[in-house]
């Protein structure tokens, strides 16, 4: 039961290649190697967002400058939000964890496209190089903020054309990933594994290649729109010319507010896959939650311009795109009832994983509602561009998907590396990263709503209070993330040996060696049962009689 | 079975040509923001719209419409030829592919330059002088049919390599799948210009 394959064969991260040395990584073909790799170097990229984070926090303490220059401020938020956005999130969870699970959990030998997954590993890797390249270019880093806004993207003299043309890459990146996930999904299940036997961190991978296949070439087109805007001054999106800089948003968001769901879902799906180990407990609604993801993907690319109220679009239009927000929350809330209902008189063993998605849920729920606070037209032209945005935004993103991260690297850490962790610091970073999260975000909600504007560099002296205790919050939470890193770092040399299965978990990826053989399953399983089935700890009936 | 190398030799055309087809989606959407674009600024200024598609030679869009009609017949009957075996016929029928491209790739650039001359181009004094609609439809003249071209010839590359594949024996008559995705993307670059075609041509 513990592996079907003989304990000989080596696993992934030792075994002989052609190549040697760094080689033996960056050119190879194996999903797992590549999951390993999309982790290191978005880990990088995350640490140096974090630290840019902390900064501007730092500056944030005081009105007026702190520590920094106005124009450094907003080159800062500017990186801030591309590293996080397109080097981070978008690729976190499906890049990396979709790469090294998703062949695992159907039962196959790698993804469909082996080579073009090492390809988007790749453009990946040029993408982020590029960005960081426009940092050092003569005309300083971009200062537009993440979201490329005409006129002024086409007006700055800074590097915006190396940062559009990274965020371009990266796209593409994305774009080959998902359509390997979804051709991967769909021919190469083991035989058994029928569509509603999949475990649902697939289900959420399947959703977000969709997205990524229909949405981001339009953020593509309308990047390089942007580019040629520049060079060549065509007009498209210049008023001067008779060009409409509100249709720049509105094909902004119309990718960007979908993505949202490629950061997210994934991490809903993580959530639905670690509940139920540690609930021991069949999750519940297991074909509520499939459907939910899908529904999240279809009606979150209908609801692009509820970030655009104030742009004065008909009231018509406004109307719709409120309603169609309201309606996307319902399959969100959907997942999160069913998580409840899953814990409901489960045997729950607490382990690490288990605390950070219970800081999801408590923390998804408030991004949530207060995302529909947003969707309410009222409210919105009332804390449009404010901290509540700000505050909003990160509780589903750090709160919901960053936290979901830190579950599945907790989770799948001892299957990648073969080692286990140390849970006393995992539990007290754990505990630091929640309550650092929630007092640097919160405080955002009330700045937001008594007028904070977000991206302003200096603020009324009546604000100061709140941003001490945001700033003091980013201090705490920094800390219990590097108390996170730290420790996995030492596991990974000094950790004890896991097994195979060391959560009792009854997914696939579980009953392969830990860390993976080259070719994952010996012989390919079969399929019989669905994923959650933890039919063994539930009371039976005629036992209570 | 037993060797660890023998397992990567599985084959799935159905899942390779899924593959292919889902990058064409993602292209069509790509042109799809431009043609969004279009139809928005095309609402605002219609008579602008249509007075500078007049601008335009419909002849020689015509002519290039025929010859990549033309060359989606070549293409869709070399994978026919390979299929039956037919290796060099294959070859020629692609290689003929590749001329119409270039013939058409020889018109979009007599066209271009013959409004260049005319000082019809982004920034010309010429075109700022011209209502906003006029101008707008230009940038979109250029940046359309410029991204059209671009596919054209990445198009082209992609047959070349198919025609290396075809002479060195990678694609045969029992695998040309790979031909068949560059079929695939080469109808594609057709099928935008029968898009473009009437938009920027025709209708006025």
């Amino acid at each position: 039961m513990t592996s079907n394959v003989p304990a000989i064969e080596p696993d992934y991260l030792h075994a002989q290649t052609n190549r040697k040395g760094i080689g033996a990584w960056i050119f190879s073909t194996d999903h797992k190697r590549i999951g390993i790799l999309y982790m290191v170097s978005m880990l990088v990229f995350f640490m140096t967002a974090v630290v840019l984070g902390v900064l501007m926090r730092l500056e944030m303490l005081t009105p007026g400058k702190t520590i920094m220059q106005p124009q450094t401020y907003n080159t800062f938020f500017t990186l801030h939000g591309i590293m996080m956005i397109f080097l981070f999130i978008i690729p976190g969870l499906p890049a990396v964890f979709g790469n090294f699970l998703l062949p695992l959990m159907i039962g196959a030998k790698d993804v469909f496209f082996p080579r073009l997954n090492l390809l988007s590993w790749w453009l990946f890797i040029t993408g982020g190089l590029l960005a960081l390249v426009s940092l050092f270019l003569p005309g300083g880093p971009a200062d537009t903020g993440w979201t490329f806004y005409v006129p002024y993207s086409i007006r700055t003299t800074t590097n915006v054309i190396p940062a559009l043309f990274a965020a371009f890459i990266l796209g593409f990146s994305s774009i080959l990933t998902g359509l390997n996930f979804i051709t991967t999904i769909h021919r190469m299940r083991a035989p058994g594994m029928t569509w509603f036997k999949m475990p649902l961190f697939t289900w959420a991978l399947y959703s977000t290649a969709w997205i990524q296949i229909l949405a981001t070439p339009v953020i593509g087109i309308t990047l390089l729109l942007v580019v040629v805007e520049r060079l060549f001054g065509v007009g498209i999106f210049d008023p001067n010319l008779g060009g409409d800089p509100v249709l720049y948003q509105h094909l902004f968001w119309i990718y960007s507010h979908p993505a949202v769901y490629i950061m997210i879902l994934p991490g809903l799906g993580v959530v639905s896959e670690i509940l139920p180990v540690f609930a021991r407990r069949t999750i519940f609604g297991y074909k509520v939650i499939a459907y939910s993801s899908l529904a999240i993907a279809f009606i979150g690319s209908l609801v692009w311009a509820h970030h655009m109220f104030t742009v004065g679009m008909s009231n018509t239009g406004m109307f719709i795109f409120s309603l169609l927000t309201f309606l996307v929350s319902i399959p969100s809330a959907i997942k999160v009832f069913n998580w409840i209902a899953t814990l409901y008189k489960g045997s729950i063993k607490i382990e690490v994983p288990f605390l950070f998605v219970l800081s999801f849920i408590f923390q998804f729920s408030i991004g949530g509602l207060t995302g529909l606070m947003l969707g309410v037209l009222a409210v919105n032209i009332h804390v449009q561009d404010t901290y509540f945005v700000v505050g909003h935004f990160h509780y589903v993103m750090f709160g919901g998907t960053g936290f979901g991260l830190m579950a599945a690297m907790h989770f799948w850490f001892p299957k990648m590396f073969g080692k286990m962790f140390k849970k006393t610091p995992a539990i007290i970073g754990w505990l630091l990263m929640t309550i650092g999260f929630n007092t640097l975000y919160f405080p955002m909600f009330i700045l937001g709503y008594l007028g904070m504007p977000r991206r302003y560099y200096d603020y009324l002296p009546q604000y100061q209070s709140y941003h001490i205790v945001s700033t003091v919050g980013s201090w705490i939470l920094f800390i219990g993330i590097l108390v996170i890193f730290i420790n996995l770092l030492i596991s990974l040399k000094k950790g004890m040996k896991a097994s195979a299965n060391p959560w009792g978990g009854k997914t696939l990826e579980w009953t392969v060696a830990s860390p993976p053989p080259v070719e994952n399953f010996h012989e390919i399983p079969v399929v019989e049962k669905g994923p959650y089935d933890y039919s063994e700890y539930e009371i039976k009936p005629e036992l209570i009689k | 079975m037993t060797t660890a190398a023998t397992t990567h030799t599985h084959r799935d055309d159905v899942g390779s040509r899924m593959g292919m087809w889902l990058f064409l989606f993602t292209e069509l959407i790509l042109f799809g923001g431009l043609f969004i674009i279009y139809a928005v600024y095309r609402f605002k200024f219609p008579e602008q719209f249509s007075l500078a598609a007049r601008e335009l030679d419909t002849l020689i869009g015509t002519v290039n419409t025929i010859i990549l009609l033309t060359s989606s017949l070549t293409v869709a009957l070399s994978i026919t030829a390979i299929q039956q075996g037919k290796k060099h016929l294959s070859m020629m029928l692609i290689g003929m592919t590749i001329i119409f491209a270039l013939a058409f790739l020889v018109n979009k650039y007599f066209e271009w330059s013959h409004k260049i001359s005319i000082g019809i181009y982004p920034q010309s004094p010429e075109l700022l002088n011209k209502p906003p609609g006029e101008i707008l439809y230009f940038g979109l003249y250029y940046v359309m049919t410029g991204l059209h071209a671009l596919h054209v010839i990445i198009g082209m590359v992609v047959l070349l390599f198919s025609m290396v594949f075809i002479a060195s024996g990678k694609i045969n008559q029992q695998s040309y799948v790979k031909l068949e995705a560059g079929g695939l993307y080469w109808h594609l670059v057709d099928i935008i210009w029968i898009f473009l075609f009437p938009l920027f041509y025709l209708i006025s």
